[in-house]
């Protein structure tokens, strides 16, 4: 657990990065500190390990004040990833990895096999423990900083901005890594960002800062995208957040039927819209309303694609939503753990549940 | 130390230093005009490039004096000849500036001898017009380093009874009057810092834009 | 150039104290002492300026202004000074040498990337593993090039410091000047010439040799597609 009390840092010029800052970090779980360039975010988090020190204030991790004792001690306990990996070009991946075990007196073999296990840990292959930070891709280093970040086994892990430099889509997969990862170890884990898609996705607590560093808001994700505490918050979070609010509701929705045919069955007999599956329930595509050919058997080339799927295990009402405004035939394809059709769902389903859930808060 | 020395060879001085400008400069000048060619013919070819650049580094690591003493071998000249002294700074000067140059030719932005191009210029004219002016300040900067280093360097050929300041280190050795040497030191590094920034200057001067950028950055 | 073979040929020049071998370890050895004490002080110096950024204009300043002075003029004014032997020559060579790796050194330190260095900070490191660990070597190309920019300074300046009596291969140099023969001075010049590309190549192989592979990579190697 880490524990901000009135902290406050101003810069030799006279500039406040963080002003009074009063938070608490809880263990076991992802906090994001987020917010526009000169919210103290940054600085907030260096703070954490010591890199930077507070002017006023203090900042206990465990019950102990960061400013007791030695700093490069401090630091070896804590892990710390920053925005362009900082790997050392002149070591091999491995050795990159096992650089606070080697610190900390762990053998030389010992330290390479834990840095071997991390990689399996963070998906790398295990050939690329030879190489160097020079031969990988941009996404590739991040994962190498994040294993070397865990390679001592911290309880806590400090992430500077570490997805900003890689592409989207390199961006959204480091991501899903980190949840997963999460799921696995419980570490206590504070990002920083100043995309606050990232911040609401991957948080369990979302610290949003102002300009001046100021904490304007701190809660859950859900909460936050519902009830801004002010129009700055609001203007921050963006458009759409009652849309993207959705993301973090789910709820029982009735399912309704959903014709389905499999494929090289034959064509059903009227023009209403079918969803085609295979094989083992999955679906492949819709067979149009009106084009549909009557009368002979059911190939891909008659195929409509589909919209997005509703995963009834793990999906929200957004996606519900999603999948029901996606599909070509109105009707949003409900499915299960293993892909197999059970439903259908609509929009009207999910704006009656969102009518059914106000009614109820307002009630209790 | 007999600082009387000093005033007393006021003309001796001079004299000297006048011989030794000469010495200095010839050499950065010829050199110049030899590495501008070389120095676009690296650019040129990836072959070009690796020949020159390692036979003007094998050059430029052969001693100042060793160098000297070799050209009689390959000139025919004799050993005291002053032109030995002036083809072996010229060789060093190249040797620095080709380097220089072929960088500075590499760092123009190909867009814009791209657009030069497109607009019609021919070959020639787009390089004396366009890619050299904007190749300059790297080569100032060369030429700057060679003309320092040069200054320094005539004195070497007072051993082989060149003229020039370096003159003085000897006689004064051989004389023991230690204010002759200081002195000549002091001319030298006087002479050198001088040129460093006649060459600043006139690298300003040819390339205003470099100056208007800066001024329009601060008048923000 | 007949003369000059005939010089090479002679086997009275390859023995004793003027023979070629004497002056040759006389001139290696003026060359390592100089460098080697040149670098104990320049390195750790430049070393530290480079990791705390500060004084990096004076360093940068005085390897520069070196360039102007004259060598010549320092070996005649320190033998004038102090006199005849080893030393005068000696001092000038390790201040002629110090610049250089000064300079190196601290442009190699310096240049390390920024982020490795906040990186290996916020992992734990104390301020010298920073420099040992990962500073120094990132830097060593550019301190090596240092040293090699030092050690063509000195044996160049040695050459020239058989004018105030100094051995090594520039006595040839020298003593033929002073009886004329010619043959004796175009043999010196070329030895050292030999030296002084020998010294520069084998210093280069070692630029090359002691690089950490990663450093030397550019760009990434052909791999099977790994999950991004």
């Amino acid at each position: 657990m880490i524990e901000f009390r009135t902290v406050t840092k101003r810069f030799d010029d006279g500039t406040v990065a963080v002003d009074a800052l009063d938070l608490t970090v809880e263990a076991g779980r992802i906090t994001v500190f987020v917010g526009p360039s000169g919210c103290g975010k940054t600085t907030s988090l260096r703070m954490v390990n010591r890199m930077i020190e507070p002017t006023s204030g203090q900042i206990l991790v465990d019950g102990r004040d960061v400013m007791a004792g030695d700093a490069a001690e401090l630091r070896r306990g804590i892990g710390y990833v920053i925005q362009q990996a900082g790997l050392f070009p002149h070591r091999t991946v491995l050795d990159n990895i096992a650089t606070v075990p080697l610190l900390l007196g762990w053998g030389r073999r010992r330290a390479r096999e834990r840095a071997a296990e991390l990689m399996a840990t963070v998906g790398l292959d295990e050939e690329m423990a030879r190489r160097y930070p020079a031969q990988l891709s941009g996404g590739q280093q991040q994962r190498v900083g994040v294993a070397r970040a865990l390679a001592a086994d911290p309880p806590i892990l400090l992430m500077d901005e570490p997805f900003s430099a890689v592409d989207p889509v390199v961006r959204e997969n480091l991501q899903d890594e980190l949840l997963r990862l999460q799921a696995e170890l419980g570490k206590t884990i504070v990002f920083v960002t100043h995309d606050i898609d990232e911040a609401v996705k991957l948080g369990d607590k979302v610290a949003v800062f102002r300009t001046g560093g100021i904490l304007a808001q701190y809660d859950e994700p859900g909460r936050l995208l519902a009830r801004p505490a002010d129009d700055f918050v609001d203007g921050f979070v963006g458009r759409d957040r009652g849309y993207r609010g959705l993301g973090f509701l789910s709820d029982e929705l009735p399912l309704g039927e959903l014709r389905t045919v499999a494929l090289g069955s034959p064509a059903p007999p009227d023009g209403a819209w079918t969803l085609v599956v295979d094989g083992a329930d999955r679906p492949q595509g819709w067979l149009a309303g009106a084009d549909a050919p009557t009368g002979s058997t059911v190939t891909a080339e008659h195929l409509v694609p589909g919209g997005s799927l509703y995963d009834v295990t793990t999906g929200s009402l957004r996606s519900a939503l999603d999948a029901a405004l996606s599909s070509p035939s109105g009707q949003g394809v409900a499915v299960d753990a293993d892909g197999r059709v059970i439903g259908a769902v609509s929009a009207d389903d999910v704006l009656r549940a969102l009518a059914d859930a106000r009614a109820e808060q307002a009630a209790a | 130390m007999i600082w009387g020395w000093i005033p007393r060879n006021v003309e001796l001085i001079v004299d000297r230093t006048i011989e030794h400008l000469w010495l200095a400069l010839l050499p950065v000048l010829l050199g110049l005009v030899i590495s501008v060619p070389l120095g676009w013919l690296a650019t040129r070819t990836a072959l070009a490039r690796t020949v020159l650049v390692t036979v003007t580094g094998l050059l430029y690591t052969v001693p100042s004096l060793a160098l000297i003493v070799m050209l009689p071998l390959v000139l025919g000249t004799q050993i005291l000849d002053p032109l030995n002294v002036v083809v072996a700074l010229t060789i060093y000067t190249v040797a620095l500036l080709v380097r220089s140059v072929a960088d500075a030719l590499d760092a123009v932005p190909p867009v814009v001898v791209a657009a030069a191009t497109a607009m019609g210029y021919p070959p020639w004219r787009r390089f004396l017009a366009v890619e050299l002016p904007l190749a300059v300040p790297v080569i100032v900067a060369g030429l700057r380093v060679a003309a320092v280093s040069n200054t320094s360097l005539v004195t070497v050929g007072a051993l082989v009874g060149l003229g020039g300041l370096g003159q003085l280190f000897t006689e004064g050795f051989q004389r023991d009057i230690p204010s002759e040497i200081l002195t000549g030191i002091v001319v030298v590094l006087l002479l050198a810092l001088v040129l460093d920034a006649l060459l600043l200057a006139l690298g300003r001067a040819v390339t205003p834009w470099t100056r208007a950028g800066a001024d329009a950055g601060r008048a923000r | 150039m007949t003369a000059l073979l005939d010089w090479f040929a002679d086997p009275a020049n390859w023995t004793g104290g003027d023979g070629v071998p004497a002056r040759l370890v006389e001139h290696v050895y003026y060359t390592l002492l100089a460098i080697v004490l040149a670098g104990i002080v320049a390195v750790p110096v430049g070393a530290a300026v480079g990791h705390t950024g500060r004084g990096g204009f004076l360093v940068v300043g005085a390897a520069n202004s070196l360039r102007a002075l004259p060598t010549l003029g320092l070996l005649v004014l320190l033998a004038n000074a102090v006199g005849i032997g080893l030393l005068p020559p000696l001092i000038a060579l390790v201040v002629l040498a110090v610049p250089p790796i000064l300079a190196g050194t601290y442009a190699g330190v310096q240049a390390v990337d920024r982020a490795v260095v906040d990186a290996a900070r916020g992992m734990g490191m104390s301020e010298r593993e920073i420099l040992l660990q990962v500073e120094l070597p990132n830097a060593l190309p550019l301190v090596i090039g240092g040293l090699r920019s030092a050690t063509l300074q000195v044996i160049s300046t040695a050459t020239i410091a058989a004018f105030v009596s100094l051995g090594g291969l520039g006595r040839y140099i020298i003593d033929g000047l002073s009886v004329r023969n010619y043959a004796e001075m175009a043999a010196g010049s070329i030895l050292v010439a030999l030296l002084a590309v020998a010294a520069d190549l084998a210093l280069a192989g070692l630029q090359r040799g002691l690089v950490s592979p990663g450093l030397r990579v550019r760009g990434r190697a052909p791999r099977r597609p790994a999950p991004a």
